[in-house]
């Protein structure tokens, strides 16, 4: 109860503080309208996909980076505290490590799942053909894939202590997951190199995208894999992240 | 009646050097306790070990009964801080800090109201509670915190360095909501601090502490008699050459300068003086003042460190960053 109620508190501490950072959330329509207006408009004729728009394929792919960026991005919370001096209080109150990371991965995971559902919404608006009750579908599906990666920037963030260190690993890791994710092109098919279909199936978020596509797109989408084995495979990758988030929380000493 | 605070050989070196240095104390229930010592003295790290922040290279120490290592959980639920270094979340307002505080420490939520206004109440922040942090001065922060560290009503209260960079007004507030806990509650309390005013004025007992260890242990009172006799403070054009001559014709072996002055500690200053002032006049000295004092906290601290905490620059310059970067947030 203790724990629960520990996870809760650092929960809403995280949704309260995104949804104060207006500027933040009105500034995050601006990548998905490049991705989905110019992009798509400039690629749609070079990227011919059998059955489906390039627009309509990029969507889901559009959604899943959002949510890789914005759940890399929330781990600059752990670097705020450690800066500001928070994180002492945090962890020096009689909740377990574990409790602290869920919180604080929880929250920071609401706050991306926000971002996800924003960028939904506004391929709608542009005329995305899609059925938009597939949102209730997505949002399980979305939660998913943002705990491991909000996990990652979780776990990172706890081992560095400045904010520069912080932006530059996660550019390293951001545009290599989201490259070989398939989010942009397929990366299956005899045109890819043999190499970029090994990497891509290493790219947790491969399997998010994939799935995401199923959800949305329907029959009109030929998985890569069965929605349950990507499903299978996501969640074990959560736990893992998971484990090791409390792990390098536990050894965090301010 | 058993100690609040146990420590035993308690120790944390970083690779050869040892911060904490096999440290045995013990604070007894409902007493301020103060640790004085200049910067780098160890204050922190030991109040780090004693909040199970960090763990110790060797020995052990018991917090309200708990063990800091073994039952490190028990020992949180037990003590409140105020962190050396700010700690607030500044996007949330005061009230929401103090709130997010009492849900961590499971405070019941049928208290928490109850809690937080008459916490509020007490660091005179009633008025603020739902202005965001940042909005907040340096002073009204701490106020914050020293409030935020009572809400779930801890045994042991630590408060490191509590009035470091805030003004004279402020500080005095600070000191006065300290005693004022004291007597309407039974709580015990932690200080530490470089100030001597500070842990003169707070304290009922006082260790002071350098390179890790404790010199000495008292009530401030009595350190000041263990100094016995008087203070002669010398100002003259040549404190040096005087300190020599004192040495030389009257004996006197306890002097130092400081800054522009000269520091004697003698037996019998009244029957002293004259004849500091006549060997002065025969050596061709000018003597511009000389004053009879009694003894202070910080001759105590400089009989048995050796050293002053004024001449510590560094610890201003801690005092003025700590300024800045509470203004900046
Ligand atoms: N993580 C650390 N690694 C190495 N030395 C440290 C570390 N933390 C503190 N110290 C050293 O331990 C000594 C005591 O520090 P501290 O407890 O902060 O002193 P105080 O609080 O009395 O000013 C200082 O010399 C400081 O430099
Ligand atoms: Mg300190």
């Amino acid at each position: 109860m203790t724990e629960l109620r520990g996870i809760y508190t650092l929960w809403l501490r995280e949704v309260k503080r995104f949804i104060r950072d207006r500027v933040r959330v009105i500034i995050s329509f601006v990548q998905p309208l490049l991705w989905l207006v110019v992009f798509a408009a400039g690629f749609s004729a070079r990227i011919a996909i059998p059955g489906i728009d390039y627009q309509q394929f990029l969507f889901p792919g559009i959604i899943g980076q959002t949510l890789l960026f914005t759940a890399m991005f929330m781990g600059i919370s752990v670097i705020w505290d450690k800066e500001f001096g928070f994180m002492k209080e945090i962890l020096v109150a009689p909740v377990s490590r574990f409790s602290i990371f869920m919180g604080k991965m929880l929250g920071d995971s609401t706050a991306a799942l926000l971002q996800g559902v924003i960028v939904f919404v506004f391929g709608f608006l542009i005329g995305i053909p899609f059925n938009p009750l597939t949102l209730l579908a997505a949002l399980p599906l979305m939660l998913l894939i943002t705990v491991g990666l909000v996990s990652i920037g979780l776990i990172i963030a706890s081992f560095i202590g400045s904010l520069e260190n912080f932006g530059a690993i996660q550019t390293f890791i951001n545009l290599p997951l989201f490259f070989l994710s398939g989010a942009l092109f397929p990366t299956t098919g005899d045109s890819i190199p043999g190499w970029m279909q090994f990497a891509s199936k290493l790219d947790p978020l491969a399997y998010g995208v994939d799935a995401l596509r199923t959800v949305i797109l329907g029959p009109a989408w030929t998985p890569n894999n069965p929605l349950y084995v990507n499903l299978a495979i996501i969640a074990i990758f959560d736990l893992v992240m998971i484990g090791i988030g409390t792990w390098a929380f536990s050894r965090m000493k301010k | 009646m058993s100690p609040v605070i146990n420590t035993s050989q308690l120790t944390k070196a970083y690779n050869a050097f040892k911060a904490v240095d096999d440290l045995n104390i013990s604070v007894d229930k409902g007493e301020i306790f103060g640790l004085l010592g200049p910067n780098g003295a160890g204050k922190t790290t030991t109040v780090s070990m004693l909040c199970t922040i960090l763990k110790p290279t060797s020995g052990s120490a018991t917090v309200d009964g708990h063990d800091i290592v073994k039952e490190s959980s028990k020992v949180r639920k037990s003590i409140g801080i105020v962190f050396q270094d700010p700690s607030v979340d500044d996007r949330l307002t005061g009230r929401e800090n103090l709130l997010m505080h009492a849900n961590l420490y499971s405070v019941p939520v049928s208290m928490q109201r109850d809690r937080i206004a008459k916490v509020l109440k007490l660091v005179e922040l009633e008025d603020r509670a739902d202005d965001l942090l940042r909005t907040y001065s340096g002073g009204m922060r701490r106020r914050l915190e020293i409030g935020r560290g009572l809400i779930h009503q801890p045994k042991v209260l630590f408060l490191d360095e509590p009035t470091v960079g805030l003004d004279p007004q402020t500080r005095d507030h600070i000191w006065r909501y300290i005693k004022d806990l004291k007597e309407a509650n039974e709580i015990t309390v932690v200080l530490t601090t470089h100030y001597m005013d500070e842990a003169d004025r707070l304290s009922d007992r006082i260790a002071i502490m350098d390179h890790g260890k404790i010199d000495v242990l008292d009530t401030p009172q009595r350190l000041k008699e263990t100094l016995e006799g008087d203070v002669v403070d010398i100002k003259s054009n040549d404190n040096k050459v005087l300190q020599e001559l004192l040495a030389t014709w009257l004996g006197f072996v306890n002097q130092r300068i400081e800054k522009d002055s000269l520091k004697v500690t003698v037996p019998n200053g009244k029957t002293v003086m004259p004849r500091i002032v006549e060997l002065a006049n025969q050596n061709n000295l000018y003597i511009e003042s000389i004053v009879l004092r009694e003894p202070n906290l910080e001759d105590v601290f400089l009989h048995y460190t050796g050293g002053s905490i004024r001449d510590d620059t560094t610890k201003e310059l801690h005092g003025l960053s700590a300024i800045h970067r509470r203004a900046i947030r």
